[in-house]
């Protein structure tokens, strides 16, 4: 568990989880964008890249090219791979003897996640707390978690968009992972700090030799605090409390008139879990499948009951995602929903910011 | 399919549905079918005054439907479905005979027993009297435990009122005092005509207030204007439940369709007391 390397080179660590045996999933680049995805070369890695993200806009660009690790986050997060957006959940059949239910296989080899930063981790660790954690657990999510191998890696910057230092999510991730790596240095001292989180994390990096010094681990602290400290947007501090006595400012009004109800924010959100379910039949009419797909709440049909929606404004909805996020889910799950990944800033086509709306909101007066 | 008859209340599985038979299929009104159904093993299915199924028909999809039978009789399950869609109007087709699929039991239920030597004051609003009609059984089974149980009905005609026949056999055996009002009738209807809330004066005629448990259940406007009424009478908003109607998929908390503020309709509720949830009543689109 103490195991802690230095190297040059990340490639080592991901060469040895797939000699471990693990199905890796790392970042690559592709259509413009970082994303996750298996990685079957080490070389894959998008080395030298940097992601400009700003309230929407995301674009990759050439930065230091003997680094590795200074984008931030890709547009989609683990949750692609921990939750799927469409799983299938149920076969039905109808035969002479009736109905019949079975849930399909499981199918999930044991997968390293690589590279997952730490406001992504802390988003794991809330879906967790829904999906696995709770009276009523998804099979499938709890299979495919307790089979996945955290690699974080510590970010040494961070985007414009990122405000996760006042979410306590990141820049750098104390504990929860198997292995965490931190890019250190320029030039002559470039290097990564390797350290191990767990027993499996520690299995993995027994190969690696030499040993991590006291002043490579100083180095790491000091890349995350300057990570942490170049971040301009900070949450405000009582927010949960603040949305829940402003639920009828007009500002409210504001916002919905800019939001598009495109639901991006929802899709993009590493914590946003919702779902809705589709039934699909063969031609025959006697098999049937029901799937579980990402649903939002920004879609008028989310709150539809007999005789209508429940949220038919544009207003009700962003206060819904807003609320829950930062507001409610304190209430349901005994912590913010929100991790400061900055992806709803950067991937609202209007450019809608979180941070923003919330401070305008707290300025408001009480209801 | 289970291999031994134990009853389904611990939910192994709460995301799989089990196959339940139709025993009786049954019209209640023009739109409105009552469903008997019971397990294939035999094995008994234990339930909550209050608690819901959600219910599967073949091929078509899922709906969130409110158990309305005796919690007594576990042998069956009672279920009373409106056919407003897709879904609860392929239930309301089923035949005896026919099987369906059966998720539950869900939710929170309504408190009956910690309610004894109190006046049970039930306000049903239409399809309402469905998800209360297993509280309304199970203070009748231990009567003598309650001060009074007093019903009202709220239907929007004479035509529209559920279950007339168990009114009927209930005022005759005076088993709970009934006050019915509609909003609409003919020259032959000799009863109130009127909201709910106007009931509450005639329903409560020498009841001391302080000693009142109130259960709700009916469209959202109903039970908030009618908890106000009661509230205004004097009874506490903590001895008033009610029950919440959201869109459900998964009935766990998993999906997050049926928030309600803080709360998942599905797993909190339906059934809240009243003062928990007072203010989102009067907050649109929450």
């Amino acid at each position: 568990m103490e195991r802690a390397a230095a190297l040059d080179d990340p490639r080592p660590v991901l060469s040895a989880l797939i000699e471990a045996g693990y199905r890796v999933i790392a970042p690559v680049e592709q259509d413009g964008a970082i994303r996750y995805l298996p990685a079957v070369d080490p070389d894959s890695l998008p080395k030298g890249r940097i992601d400009s993200q700003t309230p929407g806009s995301y674009r990759l660009e050439d930065g230091d090219p003997e680094r590795w690790f200074d984008y931030v986050v890709s547009p989609e997060s683990w949750k692609a791979w921990l939750y799927p957006a469409r799983r299938k959940m149920w076969t039905s059949t109808r035969s002479e003897d009736g109905l019949s239910f079975e849930r399909p296989e499981a199918e999930w080899t044991p997968t390293a996640f690589f590279g997952v930063r730490p406001c992504d981790l802390a988003a794991i660790e809330k879906q967790d707390a829904i999906l696995k954690d709770g009276a009523f657990a998804d099979p499938d999510y709890a299979h495919r978690r307790e089979n996945a191998l955290i690699v974080v890696i510590q970010c040494a910057r961070s985007a414009e968009t990122c405000f996760c230092a006042s979410m306590n999510t990141g820049p750098r991730a104390q504990a929860g992972f198997d292995i965490a790596l931190t890019e250190l240095g320029a030039e002559a001292d470039h290097r990564f700090l390797v350290e191990a989180g767990s027993e499996a994390g520690a299995r993995v990096l027994e190969g690696l030799t030499e040993d991590a010094t006291e002043a490579d681990k100083d180095a790491a602290h000091a890349a995350t605090n300057a990570a942490a400290a170049s971040q301009i947007r900070v949450m405000p501090e009582n927010v949960a409390a603040g949305l829940k006595a402003r639920l009828t400012a007009p500002e409210w009004d504001d916002v919905a008139k800019r939001c598009l109800n495109c639901a991006n924010c929802t899709m993009a959100c590493p914590t946003c879990f919702c779902s809705d379910v589709q039934d699909t039949s063969d031609l025959t009419g006697d098999l049937t499948d029901r799937w579980r797909v990402w649903d939002s709440c920004f879609n008028p049909d989310f709150s539809y009951i007999h005789g209508g929606a429940v949220r038919t404004s544009s207003m009700s909805r962003y206060r819904q995602w807003m609320t829950h996020k930062l507001s409610s889910w304190h209430d349901q799950f005994g912590a913010s929903g929100c991790v400061g990944c900055g992806r709803c800033i950067a991937w609202c086509p209007v450019g809608i910011d979180i941070v923003a709306e919330a401070e305008t909101l707290m300025a408001q007066p009480e209801d | 399919m289970r291999d031994s008859a134990e009853p389904h209340t611990a939910i192994a599985d709460p995301m799989l549905p089990i196959a339940m038979r139709v025993s009786e299929a049954w019209r209640e009104l023009d739109d409105v079918v009552s469903l008997r159904l019971v397990t294939k093993d035999g094995a008994p299915f234990a339930f909550a005054p209050g608690q819901f199924n959600m219910l599967y028909a073949f091929g078509v999809g899922e709906a969130a439907i409110s158990i309305s039978g005796d919690p007594a009789r576990t042998g069956e399950l009672l279920h009373t479905i409106r056919d407003v869609g897709a879904v609860s109007g392929a239930l309301t087709r089923l035949k005896a005979g026919d099987e369906v699929g059966v998720r539950g039991p869900f939710g929170s239920s309504w408190p009956v027993d910690s309610e004894h030597d109190r006046h049970l004051l039930f306000v049903a609003g239409g399809l309402g009297l469905a998800p209360l009609r297993p509280a309304i059984y199970r203070a009748l089974a231990t009567r003598h435990r309650f001060a009074s149980i007093t019903l009202i009905m709220g239907a929007r005609s004479p035509r529209d009122l559920l279950y007339p026949y168990q009114l009927a056999g209930w005022t005759a055996s005076h088993a709970l005092r009934l006050n019915i009002t509609v909003d609409h009738a003919g020259p032959e209807w000799t009863g109130s005509v009127g909201v709910v809330t106007t009931e509450f004066a005639r329903a409560l005629a020498g009841i001391d207030p302080a000693k009142v448990s109130a259960y709700l259940c009916g469209p959202e406007i109903m039970m908030r204007f009618g908890a106000m009424g009661l509230a205004d009478m004097g009874v506490s908003t903590e001895r008033m439940w009610l029950s919440m109607e959201r869109s459900m998929k998964c009935a766990i908390g998993l999906c997050g369709h049926c928030q309600f503020g803080p709360d998942f309709v599905c797993k909190d509720g339906p059934v809240f007391r009243h003062d928990e949830i007072a203010r989102r009543l009067t907050l649109k689109e929450i």
